[in-house]
C-alpha cells in the first residue's frame, strides 16, 4: 500500500500504512514521552506516557499502540495532551522513589528527563510509598526493584528477542514485582541488554555502579574485539580511564544489542595481570627493563636463530584478536627475515583444505540475510555462546517460520525450536551429512547409508528457498573438518544454497586478507615459500617462535607447551602476565589490547572496520603495530616506515584491491570416515574463556555460563566404567594425564567425552583425540 | 541445561493434564496452565511446592517463570505449606453488612489464629477472602472447595465440629 499523510502537530508527514502514530512521529523526529514502548520490542502500551491527542477520537490515545490512518491530525502538545501525559507522570511517580541523586542511573535515566519535561515539579502524595526487595540476577547486573514502573521491557526482551524469559511479573496489582522469582544468576548471553532497556534505575550494570556519573563521561566508538561480528561499541571513559561498554547502533551488524562478553569484557582490562613494561629473562630471572633493551634483545635473539640455524628455523603464531595492521606487519616481517611460518589458526587440526579456501573466511552473504533464511543447518556450533547476536538473527529467522537443523558433537541449549537437534560423534557427524547428501541425489563416489534423520533434514533442506548452512568452530577444529566443508558445500549447492564459516575472533578474516597464513601472503597471493601450519609448527619445535597475542592455552595443539619450552628463543607480544608465558618466553613486549591502540577489525562478511585507541596506554605499553615497525627498523628490513597505521591499512587494502586471487583449489575428495574407536575427547573453549582478554573479565567469570572444569560423560558410559559423578578421574591422552572431577550428561554421545578447552588444567589435552577414563587412586 | 520435573507428577494428574490439554488447540498447551496448577495443588495437600511449579511448566513446555507468573498472581494457589483445610471468609460489603465481622471474630476465637494464619494443630488456614459472589446468602465462607452461606456463630460451630469428627 501506499504512504499516506496525516498531520502532527500542524506538520505534514508521510505515514507507511500499519505503523503506530509514534514510528511516525520518530521519524520525523518529533518526540513523544514514552516508557514502555521500544523500537525493536512487541507494543505494551501498559505505561500510557505517549498519550496524545487525536481529532475526533473522544478521550487522548496512547501513540505506541494506534495505527496511522490517512488524514489524522494529532496534537501531541495540546492542553489535552498536555494534561494526560501530565497525569500519567504523577501516577508514575506516586511509588517511584524520588532520589534521584543517590540513583546510579541519575543523570541519564528516561523518567528522570520525562519528569524533568512533562510532570509537575511538586509531589501532591503524601502516603507512604510502596517497596519492593532487591534480587540479586548474578555478577552483571544490579536491582533496585523499588525504583521499577513495570514497563516490561525487560520480560519483553527476554521472550522476544533473547528467545529465553528468565524476567516476569510476580503477583498482581499493587503486588506486582519484577523478578526472576528464584533468585538465580541470569543464563542469558545477552541479559546485559536489559540494563540499557531499562527506562529507570531498577536495572543497571553491576560493574559499573556507582562508577562515574553519566555526565562526567566521554563517549569514544569502537568495535568489539571477541566475535567475527565485529559489533559496533561505544565506549564511555573517565578522564581517560574505561568506565563501560553500551552498544553503538548499526542494523546491519549488531542492531541495537550487544552480547555480555562484549559489554563486560572491558572489566578484564585493569587487570592485575597488565603487563606495564618489556620484561627479558636472564639466567632464568625475569627483569622489567626498557623498550630499547628489550627491542634489541628481540631483534638480536631473532639474529642469532637466523644466523646459526636459518630463518626456516624462525615461526611466529598470532591470535585473531590481532588487527589486521598487527598481523600484516608480523608477516611481513617474518617473509622479509625469509621464513614462510606464519599462521593464526591455532586451534585448527585440518588443514587439507587450505588451498581450497577462499579470500577470507566469512558468511558470503549479509548478516540481515541469515534473518530471511527458510532452512538453517547449523554444524558444530554453539551458537549462542560462540556467536550470540548472530544466534538472535537465527532466531529472528525460526520466528519468521524458518526450520533450524543442528549437528554437533556435543549438546547444546537454543533458545530457538530445532527441528532436528542431531548429538553424534565427530565421526557420526560426518556420516550423517553423507546420508544427507545421498538422500539428496548427490553422487559422493563413496558408499552412504542413509538414515531416517538424514532423510528427513534432507527432505526439509529440499524445500527451502533459502538455505543456510554454518559451519562453527567445532568443525573448524575438526580433524575431517575439510571433508565436512566439502560435504556442506554439495549439500548447499544441490539445495541452492549458501555455506557461511563461523571463525573465532573477531579478525579471522583479516588474518586470511594480511597474509597470516603459511601458504599465501598478503591479499590472497600464493606463497613464495610453502610454510608450516600451525600444528606441525606446534609438533616439531622450531627454534625460535613470535607469540602475538598468544596464551599457551589459546593454542589447541598437542605438545604446544613442550615444543616452546624446547625453543632457544620465544618473543611474546602480549598484554598480560601469565604464567604459561612466563616458562616459555624469553622476551615479553607489552602491547595494547583494543581500547589502547587503532588498527581494523575485518568482520565475517568482509567488512573494515577501523577503530582508533580511547584511551592512552597503561605503563609503558605501546600498540602492537608501533612494536613491530620498531623492530622491523632495528632488523633493518626494508617497508617499515609507516607514518601511522592507517599507512599499513591502505597499503594492504591498496594489494586486496589490485589483486585477483586465482580460483580456490577444489576441495579435497571424498573419502570414507572411520568408525570411532574407544572414547574420544570433545574440547569447545567455553563463551568467557576464548581470549586472554574476557578470560580476565571477573564478573564473566562469575556468571556461571562457562560452566565447570570437569570430564562430561554419558551417564552409562560412567556406570560402564565403574565411575561415580563427582568422583575425581584420571583423563589419559597419550602424551598427558590429568585430573578432573566427572559429571555427566545424558545427551551426550556414549563415546564422547566432553571437557571444555580455555583452562590451565586441561590445556595438555588435544582436541578431538582419543581418550581413556579411570578412576583416580 | 535444567533436569525435566515432569515426573515429579502423579501418573494420574498427569493423565487428567492431558484431558485438559486436549482441549485446547495443540500449539496452546498452555492454555491447561490453571487446571494443571489445581491438579498439582490436591496432590500436594493443598499447596504447590517449587518442584511442583517447575513440574507444571516442564510438562506443558512452558518457561518456568510464566508458570510462576500465574501461581503468584491468584490467590488460589498456595505456594507455602497450608493447613489441611483452607477457611476463606469474605468481608467484601454485602457480606459485611450481614455481619461478617461477628463471624471473623467467632472463628478467629474458634480457631485461636488471626487472618492468614494456619492452626498449631495444622487443621485449618484462615483467609479473608474478596467477595466469593454469593452476596445474597451473606455471610459467606468457603471450607475448602464448599461454600456455606447465611453463616451465623452457631452455624460455625457445626461446621467446625463436622470437620473435626471426620478427623
Amino acid at each position: 500500500m501506499d504512504k499516506f499523510n496525516i498531520e502532527i502537530d500542524g506538520k505534514t508527514i508521510e505515514a507507511d500504512p500499519g505503523s503506530m502514530l509514534i514510528e511516525a512521529a520518530d521519524n520525523n523526529g518529533i518526540h513523544i514521552p514514552r516508557f514502555c514502548y521500544h523500537k525493536k520490542l512487541s507494543v505494551a502500551a501498559n505505561c500510557r506516557m505517549c498519550l496524545v491527542e487525536v481529532e475526533k477520537a473522544p478521550k487522548p490515545l496512547p501513540a505506541c499502540a494506534t495505527p496511522v490512518t490517512a488524514g489524522m491530525i494529532v496534537r501531541t502538545r495540546s492542553k489535552k495532551a498536555l494534561e494526560a501525559q501530565r497525569a500519567v507522570m504523577e501516577f508514575l511517580l506516586i511509588n517511584h522513589p524520588l532520589d534521584c541523586p543517590i540513583c546510579d542511573q541519575g543523570g541519564e535515566c528516561e523518567l528522570q528527563d520525562v519528569a524533568m519535561g512533562y510532570g509537575k515539579d511538586l509531589s501532591r502524595y503524601t502516603e507512604g510509598k510502596r517497596t519492593v526487595k532487591d534480587k540479586n540476577i548474578g555478577p552483571l547486573i544490579s536491582t533496585e526493584m523499588t525504583r521499577c514502573i513495570q514497563c516490561t521491557r525487560c520480560v519483553r526482551f527476554g521472550e522476544e528477542v533473547a528467545g529465553f524469559r528468565e524476567m516476569g511479573g510476580m503477583n498482581r496489582g499493587e503486588h506486582l514485582e519484577i523478578g526472576t522469582y528464584l533468585d538465580h544468576n541470569l543464563q542469558s548471553e545477552v541479559s546485559g541488554n536489559i540494563i540499557d532497556l531499562c527506562p529507570v534505575g531498577a536495572l543497571t550494570s553491576k560493574p559499573f555502579r556507582f562508577k562515574a556519573r553519566a555526565w562526567e563521561l566521554q563517549q569514544r566508538p569502537s568495535i568489539a574485539p571477541h566475535d567475527a561480528l565485529g559489533s559496533n561499541i561505544n565506549v564511555h571513559l573517565r578522564r581517560g580511564e574505561v568506565m563501560r561498554v553500551v552498544p553503538r547502533d548499526n542494523e546491519s551488524i549488531n542492531e541495537t544489542w550487544l552480547s555480555d562478553r562484549d559489554r563486560f569484557a572491558y572489566t578484564g582490562l585493569n587487570s592485575d595481570d597488565r603487563l606495564m613494561q618489556p620484561m627479558i629473562k636472564r639466567k632464568g630471572v625475569w627483569e622489567t627493563v626498557d623498550w630499547s633493551l628489550a627491542l634489541e634483545q628481540a631483534a638480536i635473539g631473532l639474529k642469532e636463530i637466523i644466523n646459526l640455524e636459518g630463518a626456516d628455523e624462525l615461526a611466529a603464531l598470532a591470535s585473531t584478536q590481532s588487527t589486521l595492521e598487527e598481523l600484516y606487519l608480523l608477516q611481513k616481517i617474518m617473509r622479509c627475515l625469509g621464513s614462510p611460518h606464519v599462521d593464526h589458526r591455532v586451534r585448527q587440526i585440518d588443514f587439507s583444505c587450505q588451498d581450497a579456501m577462499p579470500l577470507f573466511p566469512g558468511l558470503y552473504q549479509s548478516i540481515e540475510q541469515i534473518e530471511h533464511a527458510d532452512q538453517i543447518l547449523i554444524l558444530g556450533s554453539n551458537i549462542h555462546h560462540d556467536m550470540p547476536l548472530l544466534a538472535l538473527r537465527i532466531r529472528k529467522a525460526q520466528v519468521h517460520g524458518a526450520k533450524v537443523h543442528a549437528i554437533n558433537p556435543l549438546p547444546f541449549t537454543y533458545h530457538f525450536d530445532v527441528q532436528h537437534d542431531c548429538v553424534c560423534d565427530p565421526q557420526d557427524m560426518i556420516i550423517l551429512l553423507m546420508g544427507i547428501a545421498a538422500a539428496l541425489n548427490i553422487s559422493l563416489g563413496v558408499e552412504a547409508s542413509i538414515s531416517d534423520t538424514a532423510k528427513a533434514i534432507a527432505t526439509d533442506l529440499q524445500s527451502g528457498k533459502r538455505v543456510t548452512i554454518l559451519l562453527g568452530v567445532l568443525v573448524e577444529h575438526h580433524p575431517q573438518s575439510s571433508l565436512i566443508r566439502h560435504l556442506a558445500k554439495l549439500i548447499a549447492d544441490q539445495c541452492l544454497g549458501q555455506v557461511g564459516l563461523l571463525t573465532e575472533g573477531p579478525n579471522a578474516a583479516g588474518a586470511w586478507l594480511a597474509g597470516m597464513v603459511p601458504h599465501r601472503q598478503a591479499a590472497g597471493k600464493k606463497a613464495n615459500k610453502m610454510g608450516q601450519d600451525a600444528a606441525q609448527l606446534c609438533e616439531t619445535p622450531k627454534k625460535g617462535y613470535v607469540l602475538f597475542n598468544l596464551e599457551p592455552l589459546d593454542i589447541g595443539q598437542t605438545n604446544v607447551m613442550q615444543t616452546l619450552k624446547a625453543a632457544k628463543f620465544v618473543i611474546a607480544l602480549t598484554s598480560f602476565k601469565q604464567a604459561d608465558l612466563l616458562d616459555v618466553a624469553d622476551v615479553i613486549l607489552p602491547i595494547a589490547p583494543f581500547t589502547e591502540t587503532v588498527g581494523t577489525f575485518v568482520n565475517l562478511t568482509g567488512l573494515w572496520q577501523s577503530f582508533t585507541a580511547v584511551s592512552k596506554p597503561f605503563g609503558e605499553v605501546r600498540p602492537g603495530w608501533k612494536v613491530l615497525r620498531v623492530l622491523g627498523n632495528l632488523l633493518e628490513l626494508p617497508g617499515f616506515d609507516y607514518e601511522d597505521a592507517f599507512a599499513i591499512r591502505d597499503e594492504l587494502k591498496a594489494q586486496v584491491d589490485a589483486f585477483t586471487p586465482d580460483a580456490p583449489a577444489p576441495l579435497p575428495a571424498i573419502t570414507k570416515p572411520s568408525a570411532q574407536e574407544g572414547l574420544v575427547r570433545v574440547g569447545h573453549w567455553p563463551i568467557y574463556r576464548g581470549d586472554p582478554l574476557v578470560r580476565r573479565a571477573q564478573p564473566l567469570q562469575d556468571s556461571g555460563l562457562n560452566g565447570s572444569v570437569a570430564a562430561f560423560v554419558h551417564p552409562a558410559l560412567a556406570v560402564r566404567l565403574k565411575l561415580t559423578v563427582g568422583q575425581h578421574v584420571i583423563v589419559q591422552q597419550s602424551h598427558a594425564h590429568i585430573q578432573l572431577p566427572l559429571q555427566v550428561d545424558e545427551r551426550l554421545p556414549m563415546n564422547v567425552v566432553y571437557i571444555p578447552a580455555g583452562y590451565s588444567e586441561t590445556a595438555i589435552l588435544a582436541d578431538y583425540a582419543a581418550v581413556i577414563l579411570g578412576a583416580a587412586t | 541445561m535444567q533436569d525435566n520435573k515432569s515426573n515429579l507428577l502423579e501418573h494420574e494428574v498427569r493423565a487428567e493434564i492431558d484431558r485438559w490439554v486436549a482441549k485446547y488447540p495443540p500449539e496452546h498447551k498452555q492454555s491447561a496452565v490453571l487446571s494443571a496448577l489445581h491438579l498439582a495443588q490436591d496432590q500436594n495437600g493443598g499447596w504447590i511446592s517449587q518442584d511442583l511449579l517447575d513440574a507444571v511448566a516442564d510438562y506443558l513446555d512452558m518457561p518456568r517463570i510464566a508458570v510462576y507468573e500465574v501461581a503468584t498472581f491468584y490467590t488460589m494457589f498456595d505456594l507455602k505449606p497450608v493447613g489441611k483445610h483452607k477457611i476463606g471468609l469474605c468481608t467484601n460489603i454485602s457480606c459485611q453488612l450481614q455481619g461478617s465481622d461477628k463471624i471473623a471474630d467467632h472463628l478467629k476465637t474458634c480457631l485461636g489464629v488471626d487472618f492468614g494464619c494456619t492452626t498449631n494443630d495444622g487443621q485449618f488456614t484462615l483467609r479473608e477472602v474478596e467477595c466469593l459472589g454469593a452476596c445474597r446468602n451473606g455471610p459467606v465462607m468457603h471450607l475448602d472447595k464448599t461454600y456455606h452461606e447465611n453463616l451465623t456463630p452457631e452455624k460455625i460451630d457445626e461446621i467446625l465440629a463436622a470437620v473435626e469428627d471426620q478427623a
